[in-house]
């Protein structure tokens, strides 16, 4: 049951529970169901992984409700933020997809799904899809790519980033271990898909320590030419 | 066209009609449409929505009917009228300018349903022309309320070959605009056989961006070009007031063409700064963004129209630097762009944290003498 009320604060998380006098409850359309996707691109692979909790205030929903959506044999996105949105959003998607295949008699390349995605969440700039987007996929000559988006369509090409609830706690991670930020006299070593997968399993059993929207369990896709792998990786469930 | 329906689509693809032959698909009312390859002006045949029946020829462009409705009325159409008003308006001005909008929202969306997010915003860009064509230098930090969304964004976007833009305000807004910008410009340089001039690209975002007034769209964009004169034959006087001295005119005008045209030179750089508010101003330097007073205290003092190109660099990473010292929603990289009659053309990105620590080491050699 989504209870919309504006007792949340602007990012979802519960305001103070202690009586302040009248308070005027409004209908807000949107509601905030946690969850935490991250996605890295290498010289000839690209991940998306995403925690599988949805939640809303103090409850869980559903231990079970992964957060990546297949689109095409070599592109994965990931959307986290308002759950109905996520849906409705991966719903459209899925349909432009299909007509561009029929019309166009080939699939959608990562870049052309970026671009198209941005027109759509633009199409809703004055009431937008309350969702944060990562593309992960491989480009046309077969390296990784990144395609990150904010709510009503700004995007570009990284080669990591992180997006929901725990981003802000994953992505200066990130940006060190990926980007060497901040580092001096660091061997800069291509990041290999065994190292990547690894690191992304230790970064999302941190980020549920800590984030309560974070956990239960994680499910990498690894998507390199020969196709998309999935595995699945417990966390905490409390 | 469920599916179409589903996806909001307005836009029937054309290309099912591509193999069609052309005769085949006149529409008998269309009395505008021009047969063969007519170039000049005139509005083509408006899209009847639900029909989809366009022959090849016939290029499709939705009329802007928000140019005769006023624009407090803007939003208050609903999607089911939209279709009528597309076809009087086509037959009464077929030589309006014709630009598509993102889909119409059929009702605005009151201030009492607030976001539960905030959108990126805050910045410095920077943009003035010289004896050596124009600059525009932005930072590169992208925040949202607090956090840095992208250390790395883009703010300045080249439009065409001899036009960038700066961008500050919503990045979303204005990576939107600038696309539907570019296309536009495209478009009329496809119709018209010429490249559109600065101004007229500036009125032309201004314009798109006026029914927007009012709602939370935020572009504050400072387009950059060199108005060429690769046409040989007679350019339009401009209508806008020509600020600049005439001894200028004559520093910048390579060639001697736009002195036979009399009047205000058409030729030269131009730095033209349009806001969602509905500003359009001509000049010589503006800086836009939070960090815009640190900007433009670096370069009042220092930019001036003799300036060699060498100079004008330094200046331009100079202001920007100083805005990222002293302003926290600033930051990360610079990203320079020089365009000049030849284009544009990148300055490699510098990253800011390298010149921070220089400057400290240059201050601790003073301080130890």
């Amino acid at each position: 049951m989504m209870i919309s009320a504006r007792a949340y604060g602007d990012n979802g998380k519960m305001k103070e529970y202690h009586y302040t006098g009248p308070v005027e409850h409004k209908f807000s359309p949107y509601a905030f169901n946690g969850g935490t996707v991250l996605a890295v691109a290498g010289e000839d692979f690209a991940l998306v992984a995403s925690d599988t909790r949805l939640s809303e205030g103090y409850s869980i929903h559903s231990r079970d409700s992964p957060k990546c959506y297949k689109l095409t044999d070599t592109t994965v996105i990931g959307c986290s933020g308002f759950h109905g949105d996520c849906l409705t959003l991966t719903k459209i998607i899925e349909a432009r997809l299909k007509m561009y295949k029929h019309s166009n008699n080939k699939s959608m390349t990562s870049g052309a799904i970026a671009a198209m995605l941005s027109t759509i969440l633009y199409g809703k700039r004055f009431f937008p899809y309350y969702v944060y987007n990562i593309i992960g996929g491989l480009d046309e000559e077969g390296r990784g790519a990144v395609y990150s988006f904010d709510p009503v369509g700004s995007y570009q090409r990284d080669t990591y980033k992180a997006g929901g609830s725990a981003s802000a706690m994953l992505q200066p991670l990130l940006d060190n271990q990926i980007g060497f930020k901040n580092m001096e006299n660091v061997e800069q070593l291509p990041l290999t898909l065994e190292k990547a997968v690894q690191l992304v399993k230790d970064v999302f059993i941190s980020a549920a320590e800590r984030d309560v929207y974070t956990g239960d369990a994680l499910k990498i896709c690894i998507i390199t030419k020969e196709g998309i792998r999935e595995e699945i990786v417990p966390l905490r469930k409390d | 066209m469920a599916l179409q329906n589903v996806c909001d689509l307005h836009n029937p693809p054309l290309f099912p009609q591509w193999s069609a032959p052309l005769s085949r698909s006149f529409m008998p009312e269309d009395s505008t449409h021009l047969s063969g390859g007519g170039i000049h002006g005139e509005a083509f045949s408006t899209r009847l929505p639900g029909r989809g029946s366009l022959s090849p020829l016939e290029f499709y462009m939705p009329i802007a009917e928000y140019l005769t409705e006023s624009p407090i009325n803007f939003g208050q159409t609903s999607l089911s009228s939209a279709p009528t008003k597309l076809l009087e308006i086509d037959h009464l001005h077929p030589s309006l300018p014709s630009i598509s909008l993102p889909p119409p929202t059929p009702f605005p969306v009151s201030p009492s349903v607030p976001l539960p997010f905030t959108l990126s915003h805050g910045t410095t860009t920077l943009g003035f022309a010289f004896q050596g064509g124009v600059i525009a230098a932005a930072d590169t930090r992208s925040s949202c309320s607090g956090l840095v969304a992208c250390p790395a964004s883009p703010k300045v976007l080249p439009i065409h070959s001899h036009l960038v833009g700066t961008t500050s305000g919503t990045s979303a807004d204005c990576a939107l605009w600038k696309r539907i910008l570019a296309r536009e410009l495209r478009l009329y340089q496809l119709r018209h056989r010429r490249r559109l001039s600065t101004g007229g690209a500036a009125k032309l975002l201004s314009h798109m961006l006026h029914p927007f007034k009012g709602t939370e769209l935020c572009v504050a964009a400072t387009l950059c070009g060199w108005d060429g004169d690769d046409e040989k034959h007679e350019q339009p006087i401009t209508e806008k007031h020509a600020n600049t001295p005439t001894n200028q005119m004559t520093a910048s005008n390579s060639s001697g063409q736009s002195a036979a045209s009399g009047a205000s030179a058409t030729c030269g750089p131009r730095v033209i700064y349009v806001c969602s508010d509905g500003l359009r101003l001509q000049g010589e330097l503006f800086s836009v963004g939070s960090g815009s007073p640190y900007a433009y205290s670096i370069l009042d003092s220092s930019v001036y129209w003799g300036m060699s190109v060498q100079e004008a660099t330094e200046v331009a990473r100079e202001a920007v630097y100083r805005a990222t010292y002293r302003d926290a929603y600033s930051g990360n990289n610079v990203d320079l762009y020089h365009v000049t009659a030849k284009g544009w053309r990148r300055r490699e990105r510098e990253n800011l944290k390298e010149e921070y620590y220089r400057e400290k080491e240059r201050e601790r050699r003073v301080i130890a003498y």
